[in-house]
């Protein structure tokens, strides 16, 4: 089981609030994912949650203990660092034994679990290399490995795939979920990569200067956007801003429309502006259109559109998508 | 591209550092030289560099005049004790300060180094009268003190650094995996800091095995260590360069050949952290 539950929790460091009345409730079994510009809080978070560091206020309930006074390691979590945090000086095995070490676990049985955890991480040919000797994927399966052999409630990631290149990246991404669905361990997963929240997460926490904007699934997040922060962090490229006149005439203070959803339509029918920029990507292609007093809009096209900078265009909203904000940035239900 | 050297480059390259090595270490052949020359040749002009007449009476002057084991003794107990006593101290404080820092941690440490700053002669009055006053001048246990309280400031700083290097995730990581303070210490801080603490150690032996401040100042004859042994021959009868030697030669031997096994270790300690 690892059923988590935050309920005003608060964290300041002297003056400043890092996590203000943050109220969370995490599935067992699910892939939480913690996302938010740097600075938001979603690594202090998940800190909190592991035990490195203490609350102000609020508790943390794990399968329904409050654990705010449990020292880290009696939290039955585990941890995968940004920097894999190896230890340097022992051998793989080592690094992966060590948590069952202190744990106190019979010899044989540890031996059987590191040999387990490294089959399902094709570790075995480099348990008894030291850490230096791996590339980066390779260290970041022995944190991983170090993470899954002492069987825990719940998996925290913090930024675990960043120190990796792209292409590396997109795999270690699958291997990581694919891995949670197979143990069916709750995880929690901080990343300021929207791609990766989107890719990985059964749930989202967009979290905002210490706050939670919206908790969600991804695709909750992307159609349903509580707020203008998350409507402009979820989705790439960004939504675009309407306010002023056109915004007025919807009744709202400011609209919303996601690049996908700008139509290029006929000669006089929406709104007139030039092409300022345009990405030709194959697939896509992402137009920059300079529209004058509303602003630069940005267009998705699927395919190519066979438009240049310079290039007039008139642009129509999908009026069904549209997003209503008020003045306060809060949505406006239609 | 890697860069090419031309071979005459190696070439000069290679005289100059065997030049610069031989002029560094010139003073400490010279001495071994003139301690087996007679004191007359050790005075000539223009000095003679190896044929001379070879003897070894001045050690065995050296050795009749005064006890050198017994001077050796008191430094290897001023030197290691102190050495020791400092580091059982410095390692936990280093410690604290490196992972656990408060707000008032940098200026515990600049007030630490500042101490280093002041000239030790301006103390020198009042810590002689309080040592008079405690019946601990030349003992063995106040030199062992002085040195130790000397040193400490520049042991923590080292260790304090080195800890500094130790990144704080892996013992985050080791927390996570359930490691108590004292296991995080032995299993986990202990092992990655070993070059630090040694070459912090070797470099704290060496340090207080040639302080001659404090040791000339404070102890005379029971507890003098070989600092004191050297400079007794520096007298007012006037100066008697091959015996002078004969003892400069036969205080350093010891630390010399320490320093040589622990090279490479010393090396290694002081740069370490310098290149990732």
């Amino acid at each position: 089981m690892g059923q988590i539950t935050l309920q005003g929790v608060h964290k300041s460091f002297g003056p400043l609030n890092i996590i203000k009345d943050a109220n969370l409730d995490i599935e067992d079994g699910s892939f939480v994912v913690f996302v938010g510009p740097s600075g938001c809080g979603k690594t202090t978070l998940l800190r909190l949650i592991a035990g490195l560091e203490d609350v102000t206020g609020g508790q943390i309930l794990i399968d329904g203990n409050n654990v705010v006074n449990v020292p880290p390691a009696k939290r039955g979590l585990s941890m995968v660092f940004q920097s894999y945090a190896l230890y340097p000086h022992m051998s793989v095995r080592g690094n992966i034994a060590f948590g069952l070490k202190m744990a106190g676990l019979p010899r044989a049985e540890i031996a059987s679990k590191v040999e387990a955890a490294a089959a399902t991480l094709n570790l075995t040919a480099y348990l008894d290399r030291k850490p230096r000797e791996l590339s980066g994927g390779q260290r970041q399966r022995v944190a991983i490995g170090r993470a899954i052999v002492r069987e825990p409630k719940a998996f925290l990631f913090d930024e675990p795939l960043s120190n990796l290149d792209a292409a590396l990246r997109v795999q270690m991404r699958m291997e990581v979920t694919r891995l949670q669905k197979q143990l069916g361990t709750t995880a929690i997963y901080v990343t300021h990569d929207q791609v990766e929240a989107m890719t990985m997460a059964d749930k989202i926490v967009v979290l905002n200067a210490g706050r939670i904007e919206q908790y969600g699934s991804p695709l909750d997040l992307y159609e349903r956007p509580a707020n203008l922060f998350v409507a402009g962090f979820i989705g790439s490229p960004k939504m675009n801003f309407i306010s002023g006149e056109i915004a007025g005439r919807h009744g709202a203070a400011t609209i919303g429309v996601r690049p996908e959803h700008l139509k290029i339509v006929k000669e006089g029918e929406g709104w007139p502006g030039t092409v300022s920029v345009a990405e030709h990507l194959g697939s896509d292609t992402f137009l920059y259109v300079d529209a004058g007093p509303i602003g630069t809009l940005t267009v998705r096209g699927i395919g190519e559109l066979h438009l240049t900078a310079g290039d007039r265009v008139w642009l129509s909203p999908d009026q069904a998508r549209l997003h209503l904000f008020d003045q306060q940035g809060g949505i406006v239900r239609r | 591209m890697a860069r090419r050297v031309s071979a005459r480059r190696v070439l000069v390259s290679t005289a100059a550092a065997w030049f610069f090595g031989f002029l560094i270490f010139l003073p400490i052949l010279w001495m071994f030289l003139t301690s087996f020359k007679t004191e007359l040749e050790a005075f000539a002009t223009p000095p003679t560099f190896l044929f001379f007449h070879w003897t070894t009476e001045n050690y065995a002057t050296v050795q009749g005049r005064s006890d050198y084991l017994l001077h050796a003794l008191n430094s290897i107990i001023v030197a290691g004790g102190s050495t020791i006593i400092a580091m059982i101290i410095a390692v936990p404080a280093a410690w604290s300060m490196a992972f656990a820092p408060t707000n008032r941690t940098k200026d515990v440490l600049l007030w630490m180094l500042s101490t280093k700053m002041m000239p030790p002669v301006g103390v020198l009055v009042p810590i002689y009268l309080i040592y008079q006053n405690l019946g601990m001048l030349d003992t063995r246990t106040g030199l062992v003190a002085i040195l130790c309280l000397g040193n400490l400031p520049i042991v923590i700083w080292m260790l304090f650094t080195y800890f500094k290097e130790i990144p704080k995730d892996i013992l985050e990581a080791a927390r996570m995996d359930g490691a108590t303070i004292g296991r995080e210490l032995v299993y986990v801080l202990t092992p990655m800091a070993i070059p630090g603490i040694a070459s912090t150690l070797l470099l704290n032996l060496i340090l207080a095995w040639n302080e001659a401040f404090w040791t000339l100042n404070l102890s005379t004859s029971k507890a003098a260590p070989l600092t004191v042994f050297i400079a007794s021959y520096s007298s007012p009868e006037g100066l008697f360069w091959a015996k002078l030697s004969a003892a400069s030669t036969l205080a350093i031997a010891p630390i010399l050949v320490l320093g040589w096994f622990s090279q490479r270790q010393l090396v290694r300690g002081l740069t370490f952290g310098a290149v990732k």
